[in-house]
């Protein structure tokens, strides 16, 4: 039975720009449907592109895509593998003219590319239009502007796309296990009623979205679950056949591990309930899966259901979330615990008295950080460590507000206990969200082609 | 006869954030300890781990067919990665809290049965 052949080289905006080329090397030298899948698009990402576009009616696409693509763009086009990636954010006819130049400037022949539109719901609902319907996350019925409002399209404008003679697809936003679904739909014509093998493809998606997090990333813990050559970790392929089994694996050459814990970590991940997964073309049921390792680095992964897709699309809503400022200074050598709780009681006492609305969130890294509760009171004396470094954290909807926690981090150079070291400061916008449930009527889905038939 | 080891020597975990709730995967190295793990990793036994984080709900989901368990914790992510002053805001290192809880295996158990499924 002929096989599908699905390679995820990214799994988030931050992934590596050369993690497609061993993939496109393996798909290359197969035949028949293959495909490179790229999932860039952050929650954040999607607001800024957002914001960008609004600057600049020709921007507004991830920046992520031209790093990613001309590594492997000639090489795929060449060899007939088609590639899907969410790229286009807020802006994918962009992206895909954005594509376009990048075919010209690297010599290639001109792609055909489509862009998907109609994610996008900013100007169709108001803030209280969106906060009227069932949310998860920030109050909405409080947020002064809504910066972005895109629903999660599914896998049939991509399929549609593919089926028009596509050799790229960029879309905006997408369930992210859509990125495969699409093309499954495409090349094994499956109906768009088939729930158990929309499930299947939907799980293919699923397993892939995170890249190397399948493949060995995100996993290795020395002396328990050692990987080998991760610094090289290969990038996941599904091999999909027509009933909806797949077989999990990465190129061979490659760093990382594909087995049985790697396949389940990852098929649960972001998961809530395992017999409901709700995505925008069917309700997955991981509760009958089976996983299996069948070689090195094979692992069958088998027996996903689904039932009728959900009513509703999720909708992923952004609104302005202030300002984040840090700061950071280090203690080392005898009684640095002492000296670094003493620069925390001085920064404390002058925010108390000059910001008192300031609410300062004080770590020792080495000591006690990450795992702290907010809140919390922290008492280093008696600490066993010669190497502190303190990070004071807060939030203020103006940038102003959070500088003065900063300027008194800073000042403790000269004014604070002996030996302060090595201040870092940062000041980050933010962006707060809320998911919203809404009627599938607001998604208006559109293909646009660019480029000739082939 | 039983021992006591960390559950870090007999399952595998991570996590991932969908807001403020987190989602742990703990999945049993040998399928074997599963009835072990599901009578000690309770819901209540994880919700102890995360005490500091104040959890308002720990529902545990059994997948007794990959020997795998998924919990979902509720307001664990101090807001959330746009809105905690935490370092964690995605609570990735937070699968460490339920990998770190002591269980009772039988003391035949040999070590490489528990280390041995990783090639």
């Amino acid at each position: 039975m002929a096989k599908v052949f699905i390679g995820a080289a990214a799994g988030f905006a931050g992934d590596r720009s050369d993690a497609g080329v061993p993939i496109v090397e393996v798909l290359a030298a197969q035949s028949g449907a293959r495909f490179l899948m790229y999932e860039t698009l952050a929650e954040r990402t999607l607001a800024l592109c957002q914001l960008e576009r609004r600057q600049n009616p020709q921007r507004g696409y991830s920046p992520a895509l031209g790093r990613m693509l001309p590594p492997v763009l000639a090489r795929c086009l060449a060899a007939g593998i088609k590639i899907i990636g969410n790229f286009g954010a807020a802006n994918p006819a962009a992206a895909a003219r954005r594509v376009e130049e990048m075919a010209r400037s690297l010599g290639v022949r001109p792609p055909r590319i489509a862009a998907i539109e109609g994610d996008d719901i900013t100007s169709k609902l108001s803030a209280s239009d969106l906060a009227s319907r069932r949310v998860d996350g920030v109050d909405l019925a409080q947020a002064r502007e809504i910066l972005s409002a895109n629903l999660y399209l599914g896998a049939q404008p991509i399929a549609q796309a593919l089926d028009q003679g596509a050799e790229i697809v960029v879309t905006g936003r997408v369930a992210d296990s859509a990125l495969a679904l699409g093309p499954l739909l495409h090349a094994f014509r499956w109906s768009t009623d088939d729930w158990d093998r929309l499930a299947a493809g939907t799980l293919a998606g699923h397993l892939l979205e995170c890249g190397a997090q399948v493949t060995g990333g995100y996993f290795a813990d020395p002396g328990y679950k050692d990987v080998p050559g991760l610094a090289e970790v290969g990038y996941p392929i599904a091999e999909v056949d027509e009933t909806g089994e797949m077989v999990i694996t990465k190129p061979a050459g490659t760093g990382g591990v594909v087995n049985r814990l790697t396949v389940i970590e990852q098929l649960l991940y972001e998961i809530h309930d395992p017999s409901a997964y709700l995505a925008p073309d069917v309700v997955l049921d991981l509760t009958n899966v089976d996983v299996t390792e069948i070689g090195k680095d094979r692992v069958r992964v088998s027996g996903a259901r689904g039932r009728p897709a959900p009513e509703t699309l999720k909708a992923t809503v952004c609104v302005d979330g202030g300002f984040l400022g840090e700061a950071e200074i280090s203690y080392a050598g005898p009684n640095a615990p002492a000296r670094a709780q003493l620069a925390a009681e001085v920064v404390r006492a002058r925010v108390r008295t000059r910001a008192p609305h300031l609410n300062v969130r004080v770590d020792a890294i080495g000591v006690r950080s990450v795992w702290g509760a907010a809140g919390a009171t922290m008492n280093l004396r008696g600490a066993q460590t010669d190497d502190v470094r303190l990070r004071f954290a807060a939030e203020s909807s103006n940038a102003s507000g959070v500088e003065i926690l900063l300027d008194e981090a800073e000042a403790l150079y000269c004014a604070g206990p002996a030996g302060g070291a090595g201040v870092r400061r940062r000041i980050t916008p933010r962006l707060a969200s809320a998911s919203c449930l809404i009627e599938r009527r607001f998604a208006e889905p559109r293909v646009t082609i660019l480029g000739a038939p082939r | 006869m039983t021992r006591t080891v960390r559950l870090q020597e007999i399952a595998s975990a991570r996590t991932g954030d969908k807001g403020n709730r987190l989602n742990l995967v703990l999945v049993c190295r040998d399928p074997a300890h599963y009835p072990v793990v599901a009578a000690q990793v309770t819901a209540a036994r994880v919700t102890q781990a995360f005490a500091a984080r104040k959890p308002t709900r720990v529902v545990r989901y059994d997948l007794p067919k990959l020997a795998a368990f998924n919990f979902v914790l509720d307001d664990v992510l101090e807001g959330g990665v746009n809105a905690s002053l935490g370092l964690d805001g995605h609570g990735k290192s937070l699968s460490f809290l339920v990998l770190d809880i002591p269980v009772e295996i039988a003391a035949e158990t040999s070590c490489r049965s528990i280390r041995g499924t990783v090639s």
